[in-house]
């Protein structure tokens, strides 16, 4: 069942108008609704994309954090084949929050790391929400090493609200654990490739979304605090998301005209959590575009471009 | 390069900054409550005599403390667009800015600076972080990547001395990018195989801890410093439960293996110039040896040695 926005609210009475239509008619076949029925497919139809055309950035952060989006393992299930997942950081635990491992992305073998947030309450508590703890960070950055010395290119999916702020993962090292991540992105001498597909929160994002080449989702978000996080702080009051939103410039559409992401992949209208497939689609051809060219580059010019980057990042600022 | 040359060439920028400490000012330790003697509180670098609380000390300040005879050299740091979002919260970022400046006299919230330390030639760079809570933005990775490059440049091990709420939400994404940024600023010492050695001061938090500041080398903190990726308040909020004592402080993380040492400020800048020494294969350091700049106006005389 789909659950919708708040801002969602007309669609949802149109289309639920549409739909006790439909059951009417299935319960008597002599009433004729085929023409209001219709009538309002098409005005829900019309009002849905006036919604997602303009969409402000806070709209943006809820479609981001949608239940229904698509997540990492949709992604891996539909785009790879030969999942082999690999687990553990093999000094303390599996962090479920982040899944890894070996696969073949049309036909290329690869390594797979990215944020798994869950379906349903069940596996939302046991992907913590896609909140990654040091041990997470940790096999990731194991993963890389083996990405490094076998030469398979590594492919991240991004969508995390944050590390996880808790007390064990703090004892564990979370700050030591997600630098070492980030290090070891900028390090590896294979290519690495982003994709930001919900939310990427802050340093728990950066830790995967280094990379040679970073793309965002249409609706994805990628911010150094939450909207909530910095209306708290700066406005001292956590109602003013909306303000902060639009301050921090956190859509796909800010972070690629200051440089910092390299492309955008269009959502189909209503979002990807309407057209699953389409948008996973998407996404695999956008990886494909963006990897093709670097694995043809040496070890040498993909760290040196790599740093590069991120040493030019930003100095133009919103003109870049 | 001697000792005489860094007093002979350099631009003195700390002759300039020189602010005079009030003459019959007390300052109350918040730790013990103790009347503290102004000019004795800065004689010890800012920590309580009776209870041995460590009070914040401005880069400037340390730099003073740190470096022989107090002299060294600010690097010039590269100044980044100003206000590269035209962040607008309840104020505009650049009056936040401006009253930042006003109130440290300081452009930004690091100051990078070379000299000798025990005859040591190091590069040094220290967060400040009553420059709006020390946070990181395109200064501050500007900072760190311009130190390590001199450092680079010159052969010279980085000392970094850490104090930072994070990273700073008015330059948004660009803030956070400073990770990364700072990131390849480290691999280029490391690659260099050139110390770099991260001091962590109260208070060292968020995307700050989680990038530069947990890279080094060797990593000391001072005493009852927070070091941490997530503040204990968002932790008590997530988890619903008392953290315990010291929780996150210098020495708790030291008991979890997240540190080297927990150093006392008075005798951080000794075990420095033994640590970096060693790692740079020079021989000890003889204490008496140091020259004394009993008169820092007065023009040094020249041994002609080079």
């Amino acid at each position: 069942m789909m659950s919708y926005l708040d801002f969602e609210k007309p669609l949802a009475e149109i289309e639920g108008k549409a739909e006790e239509l439909r059951a009417l008619a299935r319960e008597n076949d002599e009433i004729d609704i085929e023409k209001e029925v219709a009538a309002l497919d098409e005005k829900a139809e019309r009002l849905l994309e006036e919604l997602y055309r303009n969409l402000s950035p806070w709209r943006k952060c809820q479609v981001a954090r949608h239940p229904n989006r698509p997540h990492c393992l949709d992604y891996v299930e539909a785009l790879f084949t030969d999942w082999m997942p690999l687990a553990g950081d093999r000094n303390f635990a599996d962090d479920h929050a982040v899944v890894g491992g070996m696969a073949r992305f049309r036909d290329r073998p690869v390594v797979v790391i990215g944020h798994e947030k869950g379906t349903d309450t069940k596996s939302r508590i046991e992907r913590n929400f896609g909140m990654a703890r040091p041990e997470g960070y940790r096999k990731a950055v194991r993963l890389m090493d083996l990405a490094d010395r076998f030469g398979l290119p590594v492919i991240t999916l991004v969508d995390t609200p944050g590390a996880y702020p808790g007390k064990g993962a703090e004892e564990r090292g979370q700050s030591e654990a997600i630098a070492r991540s980030t290090e070891k992105c900028l390090k590896i001498g294979v290519p690495i490739v982003s994709v930001i597909i919900g939310e990427g929160g802050s340093g728990g994002a950066v830790a995967f979304a280094t990379a040679d080449r970073v793309a965002m989702l249409e609706h994805s978000i990628y911010s150094v605090i939450s909207p909530e996080g910095c209306a708290s702080i700066l406005w001292k009051n956590a109602e003013k998301m909306r303000e902060a939103a639009e301050a921090l410039r956190l859509t796909a559409q800010d972070l690629k005209a200051l440089g910092v992401i390299d492309r955008i992949i269009s959502e189909p209208i209503g979002g990807a959590h309407r057209h699953p497939e389409e948008t996973i689609a998407a996404v695999g051809d956008a990886i494909d575009e963006m990897l093709s060219p670097l694995v043809k580059k040496s070890r040498k010019t993909l760290v040196r471009d790599r740093r590069r980057k991120y040493l030019e990042m930003g100095a133009k600022g919103l003109a870049a | 390069m001697n000792w005489i040359t860094n007093y002979v060439r350099p631009r003195i920028n700390s002759l300039f900054s020189r602010r005079e400490v009030p003459e019959n000012l007390w300052t109350k330790c918040p730790e013990c409550g103790t009347m503290l003697f102004h000019r004795e509180l800065a004689e010890n670098l800012n920590v309580c005599s009776s209870c041995g609380h460590h009070m914040p000390i401005s880069p400037r300040e340390r730099f003073r403390n740190l470096f022989d005879g107090g002299i060294f050299t600010e690097v010039e740091v590269p100044k980044p667009v100003a206000d590269p979002l035209q962040f607008r919260d309840q104020k505009r970022y650049p009056d936040r800015l401006r009253a930042a400046q006003k109130a440290t006299g300081e452009p930004e919230a690091m100051l990078v600076a070379e000299g000798e330390m025990g005859r040591t030639p190091i590069v040094a760079a220290a967060q400040d972080f009553r420059f709006m809570g020390g946070s990181m933005g395109m200064y501050v990775g500007n900072a760190i990547i311009c130190a390590a490059e001199r450092a680079v440049e010159t052969g010279r091990p980085l000392i970094l001395f850490s104090a930072a709420g994070g990273a700073r939400m008015q330059e948004g994404i660009l803030a956070l990018m400073q990770m990364p940024r700072t990131t390849v600023a480290v691999e280029m010492l490391k690659e260099a195989g050139l110390p770099y050695i991260v001091v962590l001061t109260h208070p060292t938090t968020g995307g700050v801890t989680a990038s530069y500041a947990m890279l080094g080398d060797v990593q000391i903190a001072e005493p009852n410093a927070l070091i941490c990726f997530a503040g204990p308040r968002v932790i008590e909020q997530t988890i619903r439960e008392k953290l315990p004592e010291g929780f996150q402080r210098a020495e708790y993380l030291l008991d979890h293996g997240m540190l080297d040492r927990v150093t006392d400020r008075r005798k951080l800048r000794d075990e420095l110039i033994t640590i970096t020494r060693m790692m740079m294969k020079l021989p000890p350091a003889i204490a008496a040896d140091l020259p004394a700049p009993a008169d820092e106006t007065a023009a040094p005389q020249a041994d002609g040695a080079e």
